[in-house]
């Protein structure tokens, strides 16, 4: 089943950074993030409703990173 | 966790509490040769997790082995509210002069463990506390505090025990309580304790339950008395549905979704939050509702273990709308139960504002939660609204029963 509850957009140009992409992975507690095996970044669909909105994929790429709380709009 | 009288008997036997000579045996062959090494007349006795096992045939008297090879057999045959036995216990028959009752046990009332002993062994308890209170004692005491042999005196004088039946009964029911607490029971109880032609005293039959949770502690007691760690002790096997839920609860570390028991009524409850699963189980029923189970919900779940559940309580066919109750939350959070209920009704193919008779979480990040129970059409109410109120509104829904 799709996410129903949470959306995550990503900046393109956050895949221009490696360093970053890592990063992303590496700070979220539910596994949103997943490598994609050539230094960039993906979401993982079924991991979306999992998010725990504490922000942290906001504070490692801000401006770049958005969690869109789709029962909100 | 409830063990068989055999096993029952060999914690007592690790305190020294006197038993009659016995042998467990699973087959009739073997019965007739534990008779004839046992010599002269023996009681057979079922070996099954349930009471009642006299009035069922489950225990029977035989004079010699040809007797006990016939009873064995017959007994073996014989299953007890449906659970059939996993051997015969075969001891000494005794003449008893004098029957008592002793159980340790925790007095929810009092928050405290309970001695109950009585003179008048071998019957109901509870018969005995309503004709004759008389003959019945209760002493409190500390879990906290080391137990002396002294408040195992007095529980039993208190019902005019004296002379050597007050020693030896007194040793009885100190043995009785250490049981109680080196092996985390909810229950050790002898009924009945019977006071011999001779003047010694054994026990008769015993009935002692673990803390399930506490299993694991004991798990090297379980092995020596020969417990697998799939053999669950429950009072009856579980059901799919439960099994199911089981399987929910495994598959996920985040939280806890399940603990699930099963019930014959149409309202699935999704309950928890520091005991609020006991109330709100007792508030549906006291509001004239048939839950269709107990469960627990607790620890944050992951919306996929919440989601998990909830799909599985929706699915049974007696579940006409479910109500998620819960305590005030603090580690729990109300938005995140919220999203994983509505996607289980949804991902069970009911609309979560049909089925969902109430949805009663407050506590941390519920703006959220009820932003989400909202757009779904959800009928939610805060803490200003109590758990036996929840529950009256969610069996209000439910309509004619």
């Amino acid at each position: 089943m799709p996410a129903m509850f949470i959306r995550v957009d990503v900046d393109p140009a956050v895949q221009a950074n490696a360093a970053l992409c890592k990063q992303l992975v590496e700070v979220c507690p539910v596994d949103i993030f997943r490598p994609d095996g050539e230094g960039k970044v993906a979401t993982v669909e079924e991991n979306l409703d999992e998010c725990t909105l504490c922000d942290l994929c906001i504070q490692a790429a801000p401006g770049q990173v958005q969690v869109i709380k789709l029962y909100a709009t | 966790m409830r063990f068989y009288e055999y096993e029952a008997k060999q914690l007592l036997e690790r305190h020294r509490v006197p038993l009659p000579k016995r042998k467990l045996v699973t087959d009739a062959d073997g019965a007739a040769a534990a008779a004839f090494d046992l010599g002269g007349p023996v009681v057979l006795k079922s070996q099954v997790l349930s009471g009642g096992r006299m009035k069922a045939g489950g225990v029977k008297f035989a004079e010699g082995a040809g007797q006990a090879k016939q009873a064995a057999a017959e007994i073996l045959k014989l299953t007890i509210n449906g659970l059939t036995p996993v051997g015969v216990l075969v001891e000494e028959q005794r003449t008893i002069a004098q029957e008592y009752f002793a159980a340790v046990t925790y007095d929810g009332r009092a928050k405290r463990p309970v001695i109950i002993f009585s003179d008048m062994g071998g019957i109901d308890i509870e018969e005995v506390a309503e004709f004759h209170p008389e003959h019945l004692s209760r002493t409190h005491f500390s879990a906290l505090h080391p137990f002396s042999d002294h408040i195992a005196k007095q529980a039993v004088a208190a019902v005019g025990v004296t002379g050597n039946d007050l020693t030896r009964l007194t040793s009885i029911v100190a043995a009785l309580v250490r049981i109680f607490f080196d092996y985390d029971m909810t229950l050790a109880e002898i009924n009945p304790i019977g006071r011999l032609d001779d003047g010694t005293i054994v026990a008769l039959d015993a009935h002692m339950d673990m803390e399930a949770e506490a299993r694991r502690t004991h798990a090297a007691l379980l092995q020596q008395l020969g417990v697998p760690e799939s053999d669950n002790r429950q009072a009856r096997p579980p059901t799919p549905f439960e099994i199911a839920a089981a399987k929910v609860d495994a598959a996920d570390t985040r939280g806890v979704a399940g603990n699930l028991t099963e019930f014959d009524g149409n309202l699935g409850l999704i309950i928890g939050a520091g005991g609020g699963s006991l109330t709100l189980f007792d508030a549906v029923r006291a509001a004239g509702g048939r839950p269709a189970n107990y469960c627990e919900i607790g620890g944050n779940p992951s919306v996929a273990k919440a989601a998990a559940l909830t799909k599985l309580i929706c699915q049974q066919p007696k579940v006409k709308k479910i109500a998620v109750m819960m305590n005030v939350v603090s580690n729990t959070r109300v938005d995140i139960v919220a999203r994983g209920v509505i996607k289980g009704c949804i991902e069970a193919g009911f609309d979560p504002a049909e089925k969902i008779a109430i949805f009663r979480i407050p506590g941390s990040w519920e703006e959220d939660g009820f932003q989400i129970l909202k757009k779904y059409g959800v009928d939610y109410v805060d803490r200003s609204v109590s758990m036996h109120e929840a529950a009256r509104r969610a069996v209000a829904k439910m309509g004619k029963r």
